[in-house]
């Protein structure tokens, strides 16, 4: 390693959150789902110890916050002495689940090891539009039960419910299901085109009438659930103005670790050409943080080119996602297309429209190994 | 939304005050979301154990800072009351 490039460049700002992908076998089947269409193989996950490593070096960097997901987290034997490690690190410890095949006493133990917070996946707000939705004939009531579980143990709930074209008609009845089920915050989370979403966009992008009416009915719903329920929304962002700050800024405020081990910048990271990602088997958290070249790509602002580097908003929304622009215009150092001032947003914004009226119902469920391929989208 | 006098706040399981370290400051954390805050708000939170009640907690500011009550009163109740919409605090 270069000591002396390290010891030049001043230290980047810490991260604060740390995105634990532990594994990616998961028992639903979901194609909004936004792991790579690649899943890591179980054979090749960390183990134990090293996760514990990677937990306490997160604390020791600055990390506050710390997301165990995958897949399903709770797929892993040893989820709770994980969850141990990273509460007894210092680290504000949230479970991301689908609450599917979380048995009784593995759930009591992980509660028992520190847990502060569980995120259960919704993906209907009605049995057959989530059980659909998910690919799993039962998961409706299995996740009723588990969020009784999570509301018994004493520990808050949010519910999160992923929007696409099958259910954004249901958003009322997921914040009636939330308050049902005794959350204290709801995410309404529109589909992010990413892996397996962004393979199946066209199946899953919902028209832009029913965005515009989504978005009214969570504003109003907050208005007068204030105090009762936090409503967090994430927009599609093919027909937004102004694009998502992408992880906050890449290499800004969060890390992620995927279950074999790299550490990225965000969870799709890996599609962009060129970059590599250094392993957390080989290298400290906080070397990979400061010194891999990936995190350092397009970390601040001297990177981007036009609309961003003059634009007024680059510091808010750091030119939005480089993944996005990759996928969508074959260079991830442009501006997101999701922006307006992009030259391809209206060619973006277009092309939802048209796959939102064209009603694809081709749809390529998630799996480790790919049961049949989608036809092809006209 | 506001806070009786006789209420006894406390933070519910799953919000945690945690001093941040790494950037040398008080912070609030809780799902999915970390509030920044400073050494009075914290000092203010420290003390909704859910045992103190509303005046017991001003009392003990107003003692500390050697402020009037009245004053004291006023701000801890707009800072309580915007925890409790956020979630973070139960009263």
């Amino acid at each position: 390693m270069n000591i002396h490039a390290a010891e030049r460049r001043p230290a980047p700002p810490a991260p604060i959150g740390l995105l634990a992908e532990l594994t990616h076998r998961c028992p639903l089947g979901c194609p909004h789902c936004s792991n790579p269409i690649a899943l890591d193989r179980p054979r090749a996950e960390l183990d134990t110890e090293t996760w514990k490593r990677v937990f306490r070096e997160a604390a020791k960097l600055g990390v506050l916050h710390v997301h165990l997901s995958g897949g399903e987290p709770t797929a892993r034997r040893d989820i709770a002495e994980i969850t141990r490690a990273a509460s007894e690190s210092g680290l504000y410890t949230n479970l991301i689940t689908s609450g599917v095949g979380v048995r009784e006493e593995l759930w009591a133990d992980v509660v028992a090891a520190g847990l502060d917070h569980a995120q259960l996946s919704f993906q209907g707000a009605d049995e057959a539009t989530n059980d659909f939705l998910g690919h799993y004939k039962g998961a409706w009531r299995r996740k009723r039960d588990f969020a009784a579980r999570v509301t018994q143990a004493g520990l808050p709930l949010t519910i999160n419910a992923v929007i696409s074209r099958d259910n954004i008609h249901q958003v009322g009845a997921f914040v009636a299901l939330a308050l049902e089920l005794g959350a204290r915050r709801l995410e309404i989370a529109h589909t992010q085109y990413y892996g397996w979403a962004l393979k199946n966009r066209a199946a899953l992008m919902p028209p832009r009438d029913a965005v515009m009416h989504a978005i009214d009915v969570v504003n109003e719903a907050r208005k007068t659930l204030d105090g009762r329920l936090v409503i967090d929304m994430v927009v599609p962002d093919y027909y937004a103005r102004f694009p998502k700050p992408c992880a906050g800024g890449w290499g800004r405020i969060a890390i992620n670790v995927s279950p074999s081990g790299r550490a990225l910048p965000c969870h799709a990271a890996e599609t962009i050409p060129g970059l590599e990602f250094w392993s957390v088997r080989d290298h400290s958290l906080a070397e990979i943080w400061r010194d891999n070249p990936a995190f350092n790509a397009f970390r601040g602002t001297a990177w981007m080119p036009d609309p961003c580097r003059s634009c007024d908003r680059k510091e808010i929304d750091w030119g939005g996602c480089r993944c996005q622009a990759m996928a969508l215009t074959g260079d991830a150092a442009n501006t997101d297309p999701a922006c307006s001032l992009s030259p391809h947003h209206q060619e973006i914004a277009t092309l939802a429209e048209q796959e939102a009226q064209a009603h694809s119902s081709a749809i390529g469920w998630r799996a480790l190994r790919a049961e049949k391929a989608p036809a092809p989208s006209a | 939304m506001t806070i009786a006098a006789e209420s006894r706040p406390r933070l519910p399981r799953g919000v945690r005050l945690k001093r941040d370290e790494a950037r040398g400051r008080w912070t609030l954390l809780a799902p999915e979301r970390i509030f920044e805050i400073d050494d009075i708000a914290a000092a203010v939170i420290g003390l909704c154990d859910g045992e103190r009640d509303l005046s017991g907690i001003v009392d003990e500011l107003a003692n500390r800072y050697n402020a009037p009550r009245e004053l004291i009163q006023k701000d801890v109740v707009a800072m309580l009351a915007d925890l409790q919409s956020k979630r973070v605090l139960d009263a």
